[in-house]
């Protein structure tokens, strides 16, 4: 049996909807791109151009929830379908957007440069817990014009897993189309199986910005997924109980699979986002409290209940070095995020809010990711009988080790935890110079990097890409870009 | 029979009621109290009790916030009654305050302006994606001894560089100072181009400005 976690009760999920349908009438929802708002009025919305509120019927909201994909796949740059957005899958995928890389050596953060993000990307590629790479940071020594895009020409450069992204810019989107189009085989093979998926954010409360609308409508028109990442802030730009944030969210992203279907009907878009139960003492969105959490696994219920694909940021931690604090907050989130049965999991290796990623932290967490992807693999009776026959077999002898049964199943049973979990004796931990989980990380990190071996792209599909980068930084002033490191 | 009214004031803006705090200063006003004794003996007290207890810990943000709204409630009232005075109340300081073009982050920017205005600086606060030469026209049109630009994210840190150079070129420069920040600026980021200070939160924020004004 699958463990499933619940928070809501149907009654509560249908009361969520329709609360939510509701907002989308009155206040509306502030749509600041033009062709967002025409498409909402063609289709039958009341748009008010001064204030550019649109007020959008439950019937326009329900057609497009008829017409949104239930399920897709992201495919490997090997063409392989490796992560299921639908029902209840759980994938893993790193923070995304940082500004800052926590330093290894000094533990303290820095602003993140090319080989900073390359050693994070080659680190992400070799852990098997990580299901898909995302462009985890902003790399601050190309201009800061391309930050978005230069962040995916690397991740395609090393990396052969599917991506997590995001445009920061509308003409940006443009370039990293033809980035992942150039790797895909062209335009029409990328639609057809796309490796990559763009996250757009609403603002909260019920606002569409120009450009985040923009980049959801042109996924659609491209047959990019879109990834609907809603971050209501309970209690600072959404109300404090959190059924209430979860009723802002429905809203926000109702709005967002409308204007995506709009766009274009069946277009491939996951009910997603990054809320946080707002601290009122330091006035901060904390990722490793319970009530982000239980905001989170709760508005992923109610966008199975629509059956639409869901994505949540889950998985980090606030704390500002690999400590206590990080272990727990990240254990904490990861293991709900897999029992709610959330399709995509953004979050590993990213702490202090959404600022900064740490390879440590990314180690660590691959092997919460491990243990939470054996949690929900559940307990099956494996035989029949389940154990009567090795148990007579061996009456009253504690001879398990030795034994064929212990041999068939020890590896599909139990979970195998990397060295970076200490389980040997005190003595040995001593022996080995009494090592803390993050000096066991950091080794583990330095071994699997120099384990990495390079992506294996195409030497003209390499230069492409590297010649469309190129042309997007010469626009900013930029006329060569830093040398790739090895690999 | 005063002291009464003025000490009910000062209680009712530490239990958060903005309406209350305004009716009864209105009652106040009528009654010939001064509104410098409203503000100095009423108002002032009682957000200094809600700024300490906050700092200790006995208070969140929320009792913080609805404070600075009853104090607003309240100068929204007295403002017109000093000016036909001629009196004014003594600031702080005047500060001008906004998130930069292209972005639209507010809340650390917000809670940097309600950090300010509770201790007493005279906060203009315009918004969200605010273009150069709104924060120009701003600190020209009010004097402003300080310029607060936040920014969040890296294609936009570079937007405070751009206002800097505004004010140059329309020769205000040197009558105010720039103070900066948001999640990907630090204080080598404000010294490259140019800002007088980088606070990393709201409170340093309100140390930063009095430091800049010597105070
Ligand atoms: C909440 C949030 C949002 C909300 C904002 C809601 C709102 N109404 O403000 C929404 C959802 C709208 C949003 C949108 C986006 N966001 Co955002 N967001 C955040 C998040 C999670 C928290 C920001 C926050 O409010 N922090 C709490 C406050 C209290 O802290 P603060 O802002 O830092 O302010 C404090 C100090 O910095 C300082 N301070 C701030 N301003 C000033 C000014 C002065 C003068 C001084 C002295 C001090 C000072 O004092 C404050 C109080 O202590 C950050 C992550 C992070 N760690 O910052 C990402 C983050 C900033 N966002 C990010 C991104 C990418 C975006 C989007 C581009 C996403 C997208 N593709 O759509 C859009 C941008 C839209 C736009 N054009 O601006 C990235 C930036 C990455 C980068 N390299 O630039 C971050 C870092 C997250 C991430 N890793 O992906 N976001």
């Amino acid at each position: 049996m699958r463990p499933k976690l619940s928070l809501l009760s149907p009654d509560l999920i249908e009361r969520i909807i329709d609360e939510g349908m509701q907002l989308l009438m009155d206040p509306g929802v502030r749509v600041h791109n033009e062709e967002a708002l025409r498409l909402l009025e063609e289709a039958g919305a009341a748009v008010d151009r001064t204030t550019q509120v649109a007020r959008i019927p439950e019937a326009i909201v329900r057609r497009a929830l008829a017409t949104a994909p239930p399920a897709f796949d992201l495919y490997s740059l090997d063409g392989e379908p490796v992560v299921h957005y639908g029902g209840d899958a759980v994938h893993f995928d790193p923070g995304s957007a940082g500004v800052a890389i926590l330093d290894s050596a000094t533990q303290t953060q820095r602003p993140p440069v090319t080989a900073d993000f390359v050693r994070f990307i080659k680190l992400a590629e070799m852990l098997p817990q990580i299901d898909a790479q995302s462009t985890a940071m902003v790399c601050r020594d190309v201009p800061e014009e391309i930050g978005d895009l230069y962040r995916l020409y690397l991740v395609l450069s090393y990396s052969r897993k599917p991506i997590v992204t995001g445009a920061f810019r509308k003409d940006t989107f443009w370039v990293m189309r033809d980035l992942l189009a150039a790797v895909a085989g062209g335009e029409e093979a990328l639609a057809a199986r796309p490796i990559a998926i763009f996250d757009v954010c609403p603002s909260p409360p019920l606002l569409w910005s120009d450009l985040t609308c923009q980049n959801l409508i042109d996924c659609a028109r491209s047959s990019i997924p879109a990834e609907l990442v809603s971050m209501p802030l309970a209690g600072a730009t959404a109300p404090v109980t959190l059924a209430g944030a979860v009723v802002q969210h429905t809203a926000e992203c109702l709005s967002g699979v409308t204007i995506c279907q709009l766009a274009r009907p069946g277009a491939p878009i996951v009910w997603g986002g990054s809320p946080a139960a707002f601290d009122m003492r330091e006035g901060t969105p904390p990722m490793g409290d319970v009530g982000t959490w239980m905001i989170d696994c709760a508005y992923a219920e109610v966008g199975k209940a629509l059956n639409l694909p869901t994505h949540a940021y889950l998985g980090m931690s606030d704390a500002k070095v690999v400590d206590a604090q990080c272990g727990l907050e990240s254990a904490g989130g990861t293991l709900l995020a897999a029992l709610a049965g959330i399709n995509m999991v953004s979050g590993a290796g990213m702490m202090d809010f959404e600022s900064c990623l740490s390879y440590e932290k990314l180690v660590i967490d691959a092997e919460i990711i491990g243990m939470a992807k054996r949690l929900i693999a559940g307990i099956e009776a494996r035989e029949d009988p389940i154990a009567l026959t090795v148990m007579r077999r061996l009456g009253h002898r504690a001879d398990y080790l030795a034994e064929p049964h212990t041999l068939r199943w020890f590896a599909k049973e139990l979970y195998i935890a990397s060295p970076v979990i200490d389980r040997g004796s005190l003595d040995s931990w001593e022996r080995k110079g009494r090592k803390t989980a993050f000096d066991r990380a950091r080794e583990r990190a330095e071994q699997l990097v120099a384990a990495y071996r390079p992506a294996g792209l195409a030497d003209d599909v390499r230069r492409e890409l590297r010649r469309i980068t190129v042309a997007a930084a010469r626009g900013f002033g930029m006329d060569e870009l830093p040398p790739l490191p090895e690999g | 029979m005063e002291n009464d009214l003025l000490s009910l004031i000062k209680t009712t803006l530490i239990d958060g009621d903005p309406e209350r705090t305004a009716t009864l200063v209105q009652q106040a006003l009528s009654e010939g109290l001064a509104p410098l004794a409203i503000v100095e003996q009423g108002l002032v007290p009682g957000m200094t009790v809600v700024g300490d207890r906050f700092a200790s810990g006995e208070y969140f943000l929320p009792q913080l916030v609805i404070a600075a709204r009853c104090m607003q409630a309240a100068m929204d009232i007295l403002q017109p009654e000093l000016l036909r005075r001629q009196e004014a109340v003594a600031r702080a300081g005047t500060v001008v305050i906004g998130t930069v073009k292209g972005d639209i982050h507010e809340i650390g920017k917000n809670l940097v302006a309600t950090m300010l205005s509770a201790a007493g600086f005279q906060v203009f606060d315009l918004g969200v994606n605010v273009p150069g030469e709104q924060f120009v026209e701003k600190v020209r049109e009010t004097g402003a001894q300080i310029l607060g630009l936040s920014a969040l994210l890296t294609t936009t840190m570079t937007e405070q560089r751009e206002v800097i150079a505004a004010l140059e070129q329309a020769g205000l420069r040197d009558r105010v100072k720039v103070i900066i920040g948001g999640a990907p600026v630090n204080q080598r980021w404000a010294e490259s181009i140019g800002a007088d200070g980088y606070a990393e939160d709201a409170v340093g924020a309100v140390a930063l400005a009095r430091r800049l004004l010597g105070r």
